[in-house]
């Protein structure tokens, strides 16, 4: 298992504070995806916990577009994968933005 | 529009089933009250730890409910995940809801944190005998697909029904326990048709394992809820005995039936392999008043 920490900046603060989102479940090849909101100081945190080992370059590439597609600031999202794909995780995530954000991206 | 059970997840299904906006959950994700045991063993662990419990309300009537996952590892009850259910079912002594509802999906105890899981398990059961006996109704709904099976097939009939679907199955040990211990040639767990007839949601009700059969559907499955949740059961030793000795006849009557059809021809089924083929309202109406 790993555990990957990424931090984006420059997303835009929600007006109202969301109520926290889970989406997905820790199965074969699947992924959860808890979306929270959090005093960051204006960051997204993203703590990924993944039981296939060596692929933060990967993880960093699907994350840096999620965030360009959902620019959230003051928001921790924690993940917890079973070695889900690139599409899974991508899709997995822009269906937890949505829902946390009303779908207002 | 119908909602399938068995494609849903736990939360899905409770999203469905609830009247729409009652639901409060108990120790919800954001509390993180994961099992300490899978990180040790360098597995993630789910936020939840496979198991959603909470408060809401079904056409009015006040429940608290128990949902597993089965696709985090199988529904298998850990130290966290049994402990949330026991919690629960200690919370509903106090709160006496109109019912308790178990939402099943398991494999039974989650090897992994396996002498845990098995106490878990001992927990639940004492705590669904309790509540029975402060005469709060139990309820087990089970048509998910990973079946309900060992620790939680056995909680399953400890309590005051079964709803089961077509799809649901019931059972001790389940199929690939079985064909793993005993060979290919006792139990065929690759062989569907064999698998259904044997464990699955038509055969357990003409056991009178469970007292309802639904159709695939989270409407169904509400309705039937509904139907049986002021269910008066006859707790007295008279009724416990007489159990006992209906339980001692139908191994008389079927113990030596090699397969779930021949049963079904002893008590007087026509066509009974076309039994599996049946809608869930053509079987009813085969088999109504025929139930062992």
């Amino acid at each position: 298992m790993e555990t990957l920490e990424f931090e984006y900046r420059g997303g835009r603060t929600a007006l109202t504070r969301n109520k926290p989102v889970l989406s997905g479940v820790l199965g074969s090849g699947n992924l959860e995806v808890l979306v929270e909101p959090a005093d960051l100081g204006g960051a997204c945190q993203i703590i990924v916990e993944t039981a296939a080992v060596g692929f933060g370059e990967t993880w960093r590439a699907v994350l840096d577009d999620v965030f360009a597609r959902w620019p959230v600031a003051d928001v921790r999202i924690s993940i917890n994968d079973a070695g889900a794909t690139p599409a899974v995780v991508s899709l997995r995530l822009d269906q937890a933005l949505k829902a946390y954000t009303g779908g207002a991206s | 529009m119908t909602h399938s059970w068995y494609e849903n997840t736990a939360r899905g299904r409770i999203e469905a089933f609830l009247d729409a906006g009652s639901f409060e959950e108990f120790l919800p994700p954001q509390e993180r009250v994961a099992s300490p045991h899978l990180r040790q063993l360098g597995t993630p662990a789910a936020f939840d730890d496979g198991v959603i419990v909470g408060r809401g309300a079904v056409g009015g009537r006040r429940v608290l409910l128990v949902a597993q996952e089965g696709a985090f590892m199988g529904g298998a009850v850990g130290e966290v995940h049994g402990a949330k259910i026991v919690g629960l079912l200690e919370r509903a002594l106090d709160e006496r809801p109109d019912a308790v509802l178990l939402l099943v999906e398991s494999g039974g105890v989650r090897l992994h944190e396996a002498n845990a899981g098995l106490i878990a398990i001992s927990e639940i059961m004492r705590a669904v005998l309790r509540l029975r006996g402060a005469g709060v109704p139990v309820l087990v709904l089970d048509g998910g697909q990973y079946g309900c099976f060992g620790g939680m097939g056995i909680v399953s009939r400890l309590c005051d029904a079964v709803i089961i679907s077509e799809e649901g199955r019931l059972g001790l040990s389940g199929p690939e326990v079985i064909e793993t211990t005993c060979g290919v040639e006792e139990f065929d767990a690759s062989d569907r048709a064999l698998v259904w007839r044997t464990v699955g949601g038509k055969h357990r009700y003409l056991l009178g394992e469970a007292a309802a059969l639904v159709p695939d559907s989270i409407e169904a499955f509400r309705e039937a809820t509904l139907g049986l949740m002021d269910i008066k059961p006859d707790l007295s030793l008279e009724a416990l005995e007489a159990e006992h000795a209906r339980l001692e006849d139908r191994i008389a009557r079927f113990g030596a039936c090699p397969d779930a059809t021949d049963i079904w021809t002893r008590l007087g089924i026509e066509n009974p392999t076309t039994l599996p083929l049946l809608e869930t309202a053509d079987f009813l109406a085969a088999t109504d008043g025929k139930r062992a």
